[in-house]
């Protein structure tokens, strides 16, 4: 415990309710002066909401809360941004019709005759921006920027109002490994300045090269605070989940058979209109997992929706099993034999609203043995539910609750249930771990690993580097909507991936001429 | 000929103003993210209290009554939509048919007429002394009720309002991303209160353009759809004052020529394809919109913090 | 473990909330009961005695019972008319427009042809029924396709229907004579009444028979499923294979010919013809208050129906024998839709007393 003057921050016996669950439960927290403390725990521990909690976003039930030694009731955010308190979401706060500056002077707003003067914003944001070495564009909308130049935006938007302590919420989730780095010199640089930064994260590699303490959250309780260099990645992994831990899946070598899928010159429009695939062209076996790598935004939504008929190609070939599939559709998909975990369960994957059984047949509600022509034979279906949920360990009391009642994890595990019940040839995963808790976590990477075994052929695509590294056979990175190389899983490297990953091939490229992202 | 010309862009302008007047509104309060469909019933009630202040008292505490109420009325729209996270489609709906049952109450009670009430004075004519004398332009803008007038320079403050001032730039960003709002300390509530009022104001102020600035009593039902046709004209004109200011002249145009039938010589039309006209023209207008125009992103959403 | 014990808190606490589904219509009925009567008792009028009155119209003889049903028939068409669009997630305001093309319609087939009654009564229903499903399909087409708003294009389809109708009536399709209504329907597409002397005919069946029909359409069959999965979450429809725009375009043709029955039964029930409207009838906004009554369910669509038509049954009876202005329906109306939008604010209302009451909140 360090000298009480010399602490940023303290959080003293934190409690948030929700209804139905305890998200903080009397949890301590405090933040050194200077130090780059991180907040770890799973998905859904509770990190994010005692930040919030510091920010002003939410208010917290029970507790204290100590800003430079002062007990402060920190009821909204302007509270908190008056303390010196900054935060960067893990979901960008920044208004995409607008421009930077206009994000960055949102609410202070420099002004002239009752009119924002835009010639002095647009020069406090330059004169900002040089001061900490954080490269941005004033006038360009914040839709048209890179994400890393819009998580630059976010850092200087809290420290144009004067922050002294930051919170980074997952801030490397959207990064390539070399703009880690970059932010990591970031970082450093300002706790040089007399800053104070949390950076709250899940993952177990940056705590121990980036923090010097870090606090470990599980279920809403704080499980223990501890300086980085006196644990292991294996201690931190127990403390966070509260058991041993296997981090690495075990599997056998690939036995790849036939191609299944192959994917030739594809090229498809995102929502905006403007050519997200460009070019992509990649082949999946049976037997196989192919992991495709890459930085949020590069193609990976839009080569999903284009595979299993969600969104048109305009040029290209599909084949599968052999034959062109000139025009997928998503319904004659599902009967060739194509099945598809959504990257985002809550929008395409379930429907939240309805009953357990009615969720496990969408996409087969009108065939056999579901219904009789138009009818619906509820009575089977409820069978079949039951089976299911018996079959994959979903926890839930009943086929007859509706899903919006089951954790993340389980909610994964409906979706899992009902496409690989379809008995697919070839298995499309996006994010299949997305904010699932590492219980979930290791049974569904079991279960593709399984499903490879018995000779299917599956698509991975993933934001988690780790995730592919561990499950792939081979491994392709989409940079811009094209395929940049596909390697064998014993060529690829963190290193190797990354590079590709921000379009360089090598980091001569990347680090001569200009910046990254 | 050229009488024929200045009539119909004169009687354009005044139809197209409870339409111009409304549609600010509607637009005040989208850009903050409230979807205002109670337009129409707050412009009927508007217009029944302009009516009963010109009767009791006079024309401009007619209008005075007529914004208020307005006001009154869309604090309740937004209490039951922003507060209580009402659909808020819903509650405009509910608004409206409460205004139509209201006024037919009250017009039974006060006046004991089922259909109308007596005329009363109306706020008559503003003359612009130079303006007036120029052919043609004089005929259109020379001599005008006040609301044409006042809907104008609301078009151009509105303007203003949105695009050049802080209150306007928050407002916007509420609208389109109202946590990040939230996380620089803005009110999101607060504002979209604000936005919504504000669209009472307008709406009440269009209303009272109708009863006693167009016509010089009450109807009932007399707003007729306006109140949607000005939400198409904010929707054909983005989402801004000086688009939706010409949506509206574009309706208006279809009332005026309906109208003006017998004058111009437009008899072989049926009565009847005259009075749909503006109807089928909005919908042909929105048809050719689509693709072009998207509202503010959080259009329609109540903003609920536990899911941040 | 843990995770079937917050599966099961969390189902508790869901189940919980559709308690409060229930309580909700009926503490907005009342609400809206107690602000018509501040209404009246504003005015000078007793509510006491209007409410009786309002009461006896309805069940205190034989022929307000009738009248009564008669109020209630196209209320069932209209609220079920909405209630569909609602689980299609779509909003049809358009019943009042719905209602007078087939209005239109059924009464032109009774006219122009001469057929026996088992094939004549048909086709003037299923006439009517086209006609105002393309008047909602259009709608439909248009938000699917292009993603305009059906609050907008089916208030717009509202007047042009009336102007429509309004022309044809009173000009082609004129009956001679002075009356501005078409001709006489021919006996042969009636719908019977039972008896002489009151105004209730067979629609009454044919409306409980539809309602029992839509239950089993969305409940029981694929295409329910589609409608309620598109309405619910449209994304994850279309990832399920559910052609989205196909099935929002036929949702909305069958609330438009729900509410064309509500114009049918009208013309081949009541009026055996159809006359030049001056104005909307109400039952399309009516029956927005009758789903949300009835929480989007046929059968809460029925109980819905019956009470609104009590009270427009009513709302003549007050007027005349108590001086209350019959808009005062429409308000209590207001009121009640109101109320029931407001739902969420109950529910937190009632979780924050539950919560007072035991003491701390629920939790894991």
């Amino acid at each position: 415990m360090a000298a009480g003057n010399n602490l940023a921050v303290e959080m003293k016996g934190i409690t948030k309710r929700f209804p139905g669950v305890i998200a903080n439960d009397k949890v301590d927290f405090e933040l050194e002066k200077g130090e780059i403390h991180a907040l770890l725990g799973e998905n859904g521990a509770g990190k994010t909401t005692l930040m919030n909690c510091l920010y002003g976003f939410l208010n917290a039930d029970e507790g204290e809360i100590f800003i430079n030694n002062k007990k402060v009731e920190v009821t909204d955010p302007n509270v908190a941004i008056s303390h010196g308190i900054g935060m960067v979401h893990q979901h960008f706060m920044l208004v995409p019709p607008f421009t930077v500056t206009e994000n960055i002077v949102l609410g202070k707003e420099p002004t002239k005759n009752n009119m924002i003067d835009y010639k002095t914003a647009n020069q406090n944001v330059r004169d900002i921006s040089k001061q900490y070495g954080l490269n941005v564009e004033p006038t360009v909308k914040v839709q048209d920027i890179s994400v890393g130049m819009q998580q630059r935006v976010e850092i200087l938007k809290a420290l144009y109002r004067g922050a002294d302590i930051l919170i980074l919420d997952e801030p490397t989730a959207v990064l390539t490994p070399q703009e880690v780095k970059e932010l990591v010199k970031i970082m450093e640089s300002l706790t040089d300045e007399g800053k104070s930064i949390i950076f709250i994260t899940h993952k177990l590699k940056e705590v121990k090269s980036i923090a010097d303490r870090v606090t470990v959250i599980r279920s809403g309780k704080l499980i223990d605070t501890v300086k980085t260099d006196t644990v292991t990645t294996n201690d931190l992994a127990n403390m966070m989940v509260g058991r041993e831990v296997i981090l690495e899946v075990e599997k056998k070598e690939a036995n790849p058979g036939e191609v299944v899928l192959e994917v030739e010159d594809l090229y498809a429009k995102n929502d905006r209109d403007l050519m997200a695939l460009n070019g992509t062209s990649f082949s999946v076996r049976r037997g196989e997992i192919l992991g495709i790598a890459g930085v949020d935004g590069n193609g990976q939504t839009e080569l999903t929706e284009v595979l299993s008929g969600l969104r048109k190609k305009e040029k290209g070939t599909i084949k599968f099993k052999g034959r062109e599939i000139t025009k997928p559709q998503t319904k004659r998909l599902f009967e060739e034999g194509i099945s598809h975990i959504p990257e985002d369960r809550q929008k395409r994957g379930l429907i939240m609203e309805f009953k357990l059984y009615e969720n496990l047949i969408l996409g087969r509600h009108d065939r056999k043995p579901y219904a009789s022509g138009i009818n619906l034979n509820n009575k089977k279906i409820k069978e079949e539910a039951r089976r299911l949920i018996e079959d994959f360990d979903i926890r839930t009391p009943s086929e007859t609750v509706q899903a919006k009642s089951l954790s993340g994890g389980n909610q994964q595990k409906l979706i899992i249930a009902r496409e690989f019940d379809r008995k697919p040839d070839l298995l499309i995963a996006a994010q299949p771990t997305r904010g699932i808790d590492v219980g979930a976590i290791e049974y569904i990477h079991n279960s593709l690993i399984t499903q490879r075994d018995n000779n299917k052929a599956i698509l991975l695509i993933s934001l988690e580097l780790d995730e592919i590294l561990s499950l792939s056979d081979r491994v392709a990175v989409i940079y811009e909507g094209k395929i940049v190389d596909i390697l064998d899983i014993g060529d690829a490297t963190e290193e190797k991936l990354g590079l590709m990953m921000a379009g360089a091939e090598s980091e001569e490229e990347l680090e001569g001429g200009g910046q990254v992202g | 000929m050229l009488a024929n010309l200045t009539a119909l862009l004169s009687t354009t302008l005044r139809m197209a103003t409870p339409l111009i007047l409304a549609a600010l509104g509607g637009m005040f309060s989208e850009r903050s993210g409230v979807i205002n469909i109670a337009l129409e019933g707050i412009m009927l009630i508007g217009a029944f209290t302009a009516m009963a202040g010109s009767y009791f008292f006079s024309p401009w505490i007619g209008v005075l009554g007529a914004v208020i109420v307005g006001m009154i009325i869309a604090a309740a729209h937004a209490l039951v939509s922003i507060s209580f996270r009402a659909d808020q489609i819903v509650s405009g709906t509910a608004i409206n048919i409460f205004a139509a049952g209201i006024t037919g109450f009250l017009l039974r009670l006060i006046f004991g007429d089922a259909g109308q009430s007596p005329s009363v004075q109306d706020v008559g004519t503003w003359k612009i002394p130079f303006i007036k004398d120029i052919p043609v332009i004089g005929g259109v803008f020379g001599e005008q009720i006040p609301f044409v007038y006042i809907a104008l320079i609301l078009v151009a403050v509105s303007y203003w309002i949105l695009f050049k001032t802080p209150f306007g730039l928050r407002i916007r960003s509420v609208g389109e991303h109202p946590a990040a709002a939230d996380s620089v300390g803005i009110n999101v509530i607060g504002m979209r209160y604000i936005a919504v009022i504000m669209s009472g104001f307008f709406a009440g102020l269009a209303g009272a353009s109708l009863s006693i600035g167009l016509l010089d009593l009450f109807v009932k039902n007399m707003s007729s759809g306006r109140g949607f046709i000005a939400l198409a004209a904010m929707i054909f004109g983005r989402w801004t004052p000086h688009g939706a200011m010409l949506a509206a002249l574009l309706f208006g145009f279809a009332d005026a020529l309906q109208m003006l039938a017998q004058t111009i010589g437009l008899t072989f039309v049926p009565r009847q394809f005259l009075l749909m006209a503006p109807y089928i023209l909005t919908i042909l207008a929105l048809t050719g919109v689509i693709g072009r125009s998207t509202p503010p992103a959080a259009d329609g959403e109540p903003y609920i913090k536990e899911e941040v | 473990m843990v995770d079937k014990d917050i599966s099961e808190k969390k189902a508790k606490y869901l189940q919980e909330q559709h308690l409060v589904d229930f309580i909700v219509p009926i503490i907005s009925i009342i609400a809206g009961l107690i602000v018509g009567a501040i209404f009246m008792l504003i005015i000078g009028a007793e509510p006491i005695k209007a409410y009786i009155v309002l009461w006896n119209s309805s069940f205190g003889s034989l022929r307000g019972f009738g009248e009564m049903l008669v109020n209630t028939v196209p209320l069932i068409f209209t609220g079920l008319a909405v209630a569909f669009g609602f689980k299609i997630g779509l909003f049809n305001i358009g019943g009042d427009g719905q209602f007078l093309v087939s209005y239109l319609a059924a009464a032109y087939i009774g006219y122009m042809f001469q057929l026996p009654m088992y094939i004549h009564l048909p086709f003037a229903l299923i006439a009517g029924m086209i006609a105002g499903g393309i008047w909602g399909g259009i709608a439909g087409y248009l938000k699917a396709k292009l993603g305009i708003h059906e609050v907008i294009t089916t208030i717009m389809f509202n007047y042009i229907a009336l102007y429509l109708v309004g022309y044809l009536a009173g000009g082609p399709l004129k009956a001679e004579g002075i009356l501005p209504a078409t001709p006489k329907i021919f006996d042969t597409a009636k719908l019977p009444r039972f008896v002489p002397t009151m105004r209730i005919h067979y629609g009454i069946f044919l409306a409980l028979a539809v309602a029992v029909l839509i239950y089993y359409i969305l409940w029981k069959t694929t295409f329910g499923y589609e409608v309620r999965a598109t309405g619910q979450n449209p994304d994850a429809a279309q990832f399920g294979g559910i052609n989205v725009a196909r099935n929002m375009v036929l949702a909305m043709f069958i609330s438009g010919a729900l509410a064309g029955l509500a114009g049918t039964t009208q013309a081949l029930g009541l009026e055996y013809r159809a006359y030049q409207p001056f104005g909307f009838v109400g039952y399309g906004f009516t029956g927005i208050a009758v789903a949300l009554v009835g929480k989007g369910h046929p059968g809460g669509v029925v109980l819905g129906a019956l009470l609104f038509g009590v009270l427009s049954r009513g709302a003549m009876m007050m007027q005349s024998m108590v001086g209350v202005p019959k808009e005062v329906i429409e308000i209590i109306q207001a009121i009640i839709i109101m109320f029931i939008a407001s739902e969420y604010i109950f529910k937190y209302l009632a979780r924050k007393w539950r919560e007072r009451k035991g003491g701390v909140a629920d939790a894991s």
